[in-house]
């Protein structure tokens, strides 16, 4: 049995009978739409871990049958859209999927839908023992063959490094400031998403375990030697702030720099333009701020992102505004300010204001009523009998 | 660059110019008592009771209106002074600054402060004892009588009255009584209080421009706040809930805002805040007055209030920062007040308030 000493960690075998083929695919599975607040959910989160529920469902050859059709059915699209089949690209299927099938269903995982197979059927795993009943993996027996034998591998790293450790101190060149692997902008892989490349379930004590492993191979001086490996347990997290575009300054007839830009609040849409060299005045739908927003606290909202750029009197603002309430009125002008706000300002400055929550749309919207219930939280009264 | 001029005010109010523009005065506490026991606009009355002093800047719609007066014909009809402008701009204000002044000259002040107030929330309403088809309102009439009397004391003993007034059956006053008495009659009688009151404009009005020397000769300034609650509509009912033709103060105020008499002026100021059925966006006099007003004060001078310029808010930020009114210490800061310039928008009313809770 030979999976001993492979860096297994997936196994999909496809055909009967072969080991060995232990590729380690990491996928990345397309992220949904995510929602604006940055927690970050994997998209294994909400699929059950199918693979690891049973033995094969899809024989091999179903697979590969499915896969010829998707094939042919790609060039067959192509050549219904008019372009070229060689060089049809999943984004160009997804599109005309999207204008031959229109759909209004909300769910956009209802949708219909036309992907490469490997993306649709689950990954699963192959019959793990042979013809006589014995299994492939020496660790068959454990019930979480690739979790542990993982685990097996991270400690065979961590010994070859000691050894490394002894020959160099044996040679007198032992030094402890090495390079070190940069692990800033990354995290470690969530227990889902490990889940979903081993293929198995594993409980949240086995996952902190691994992660306890990985932490102790990176306390070593010499883990650079292993950082490719290492490096395939964290995943790289997006620079925030590289996100937002910046809406173009413009420049009037008269030499004044301007820029426009639209925020929203809760169904208020609002729409402004900031000119240069002004003298701080603010009209809002053709009225003064003072009149459209008598309430203190929707001035001190229109403030506060001039307040903190810090260029209070140096601009004019022009802006319409429509919808919702006066508080939601004021949150939507606030966001448009800031975003136009971002031309005229620094990068620094820019991360500095997305900490602050000034980039950020507020995401709460008005709960839905729900039937049997007054309103949205409140029930109708409880009778007893 | 604010000032204040801490000694004798008798003229200073003369001497006011446009380089004093920005600058405060102090008024008197005794002109205070006197002049305005219901006059000033009431946070104004707090910011006194707390500063112990009554601080009040001059400012160009006040300079403009005391030049006017200065420079009129008191020989002719009274010219109209209307002061309009955007909510808590210091319309009340400018128009006191300028009362101030006529006191300080001598002249007869009638004062009504808020005209609103005759027209809605009036807890009483009789029918009148003159004339049928008009209601009187008793107490409002009494409390104006009280004030008046306050302010105008050493006049009462000189004027005279030129008829016979028969209050009720038992009750007249005869030809020649000082007025003081009539007064005493309406402050006593509730029920007449109305009547007296028409009564005794009507008397000012015959006499103002009368004698040109002499014992009798004054000038008469008639100050009324919220001119545009005369013309505009009423909020009171009747006891069977029908809406009243006729309110006997109202119309003698009317009476009083025609110039058919001479020897005085007319400054008016509108209102938007106390008004019934009118817009909060409308500030100017056509529509504020509404057609028929605007046609009786016709012709008027109009003089604008607006929100203080750089120069002003300095004064009055740095008035605050003397008095220790602005106690966070960011606020003393340029931030902090960039900050209340943008909050506040240089009005004056919405700057108060914003450093009342600072």
């Amino acid at each position: 049995m030979a999976a001993s000493g492979c860096r297994g960690v997936r196994s999909i075998l496809w055909k009967y009978g072969s080991y060995g083929k232990n590729l380690f695919v990491s996928r990345s599975k397309m992220v949904p739409q995510l929602p604006l607040r940055q927690i970050y959910v994997a998209s294994s989160l909400w699929k059950k871990n199918l693979a690891a529920a049973g033995p094969q469902k899809f024989t091999q050859e179903f697979i590969d049958k499915q896969v010829e059709e998707f094939e042919v059915g790609k060039r067959h699209l192509a050549n219904m859209m008019g372009e070229d089949p060689e060089t049809f690209t999943q984004e160009d299927i997804d599109r005309s999927i999207a204008y031959l099938f229109p759909s209004g269903l909300f769910e956009k995982r209802a949708r219909p839908v036309m992907k490469h197979p490997e993306e649709i059927f689950p990954k699963q795993t192959a019959i793990q023992w042979d013809a006589e009943g014995r299994p492939f993996h020496f660790l068959f027996y454990t019930g979480k063959q690739s979790y542990y034998s993982l685990l097996h591998d991270v400690y065979e790293k961590i010994l070859a490094i000691e050894r490394h450790q002894d020959k160099m101190r044996n040679k007198g060149l032992f030094t402890s400031d090495t390079k070190q692997i940069l692990l800033t902008g990354s995290r470690w892989l969530l227990k889902e998403e490990i889940e979903e490349n081993l293929v198995e379930n594993i409980s949240v004590q086995d996952y902190m375990r691994l992660i306890q492993l990985m932490e102790l191979l990176l306390s070593m001086p010499y883990c650079s030697l292993e950082e490719e490996f290492i490096l395939k347990f964290r995943k790289q997290l997006e620079v925030q702030s590289s996100k937002y575009e910046i809406p173009a300054l413009q420049y009037d007839p008269q030499g004044v720099a301007f820029s426009v830009a639209d925020g929203r609040r809760k169904s208020a849409k609002a729409s402004i333009t900031l000119r240069d060299s002004g003298s701080g005045n603010i009209t809002i739908n053709g009225r003064n701020y003072l009149h459209y927003f008598p309430v203190l606290q929707n001035r001190e909202q229109l403030m506060f992102p001039l307040l903190f750029v810090g260029m209070m009197g140096r601009f004019d603002i022009e802006g319409s505004v429509e919808g919702s309430g006066h508080s939601a009125q004021a949150g939507a002008l606030r966001l448009a300010i800031s975003r136009a706000l971002l031309s005229f300002v620094s990068e620094g400055e820019v991360e500095k204001m997305r900490q602050a929550g000034l980039l950020t749309a507020d995401p709460r919207i008005r709960e839905r009523k729900k039937p049997g219930q007054e309103g949205a939280r409140k029930k109708f009264t409880w009778k007893k009998r | 660059m604010h000032f204040l001029f801490n000694f004798d005010n008798t003229h200073l109010s003369t001497y006011h110019s446009e380089g004093h523009s920005g600058q405060y005065y102090t008024l008197p506490p005794t002109h205070i008592q006197k002049l305005f026991p219901y006059g000033l606009p009431p946070r104004f009355q707090l910011q006194i009771k707390t500063f112990n002093e009554g601080c009040v800047m001059v400012r160009p719609p006040a300079l403009e209106l005391i030049s006017y007066l200065k420079r009129a014909d008191y020989s002719k009809p009274p010219l109209r002074y209307v002061l309009y402008g955007d909510i808590g701009t210091g319309k009340t204000m400018s128009l006191c600054h300028a009362l101030h002044y006529c006191y300080s000259q001598g002249w007869l002040i009638v004062h009504v402060p808020d005209a609103h107030l005759w027209v809605k929330n009036c807890k009483e309403l009789l029918p009148s004892s003159s004339r049928p088809s008009r209601f009187d309102q008793p107490i409002q009439a009494s409390q104006w009588l009280k004030n008046f009397k306050i302010t105008n004391e050493r006049f009462l003993s000189k004027l005279k009255t030129t008829q016979r007034y028969v209050w009720t059956k038992r009750e007249s006053t005869e030809k020649g009584q000082p007025l003081g008495e009539l007064i005493d009659q309406g402050v006593n009688r509730m029920k007449s209080s109305s009547d007296v009151v028409g009564a005794v404009l009507r008397e000012l009005r015959l006499q103002a421009g009368g004698a040109t020397e002499g014992e009798g000769a004054f000038k008469l300034a008639v100050a009324v706040d919220g001119v545009n609650a005369l013309w505009g509509k009423t909020s009171l009912k009747k006891e069977d809930r029908t809406m009243p033709e006729e309110l006997t103060l109202i119309h003698n105020l009317r009476k009083m805002m025609k110039n058919n008499w001479s020897g005085g002026a007319i400054l008016t100021a509108l209102s938007q805040t106390g008004s019934v059925f009118k817009p909060r966006s409308a500030y100017l006099p056509s529509e504020l007055l509404g057609e028929e007003g605007f046609d009786n004060m016709e012709p008027f001078v109009p003089v604008s209030v607006s929100n203080y310029n750089e120069k002003e808010f300095e004064s009055c930020y740095l008035y605050y920062l003397d008095r220790n009114w602005l106690q966070h210490p960011h606020s003393r800061s340029e931030e902090g007040k960039k900050e209340l310039i943008f909050l506040s928008n240089k009005n004056p009313s919405i700057l108060e308030r914003l450093c009342a809770f600072l």
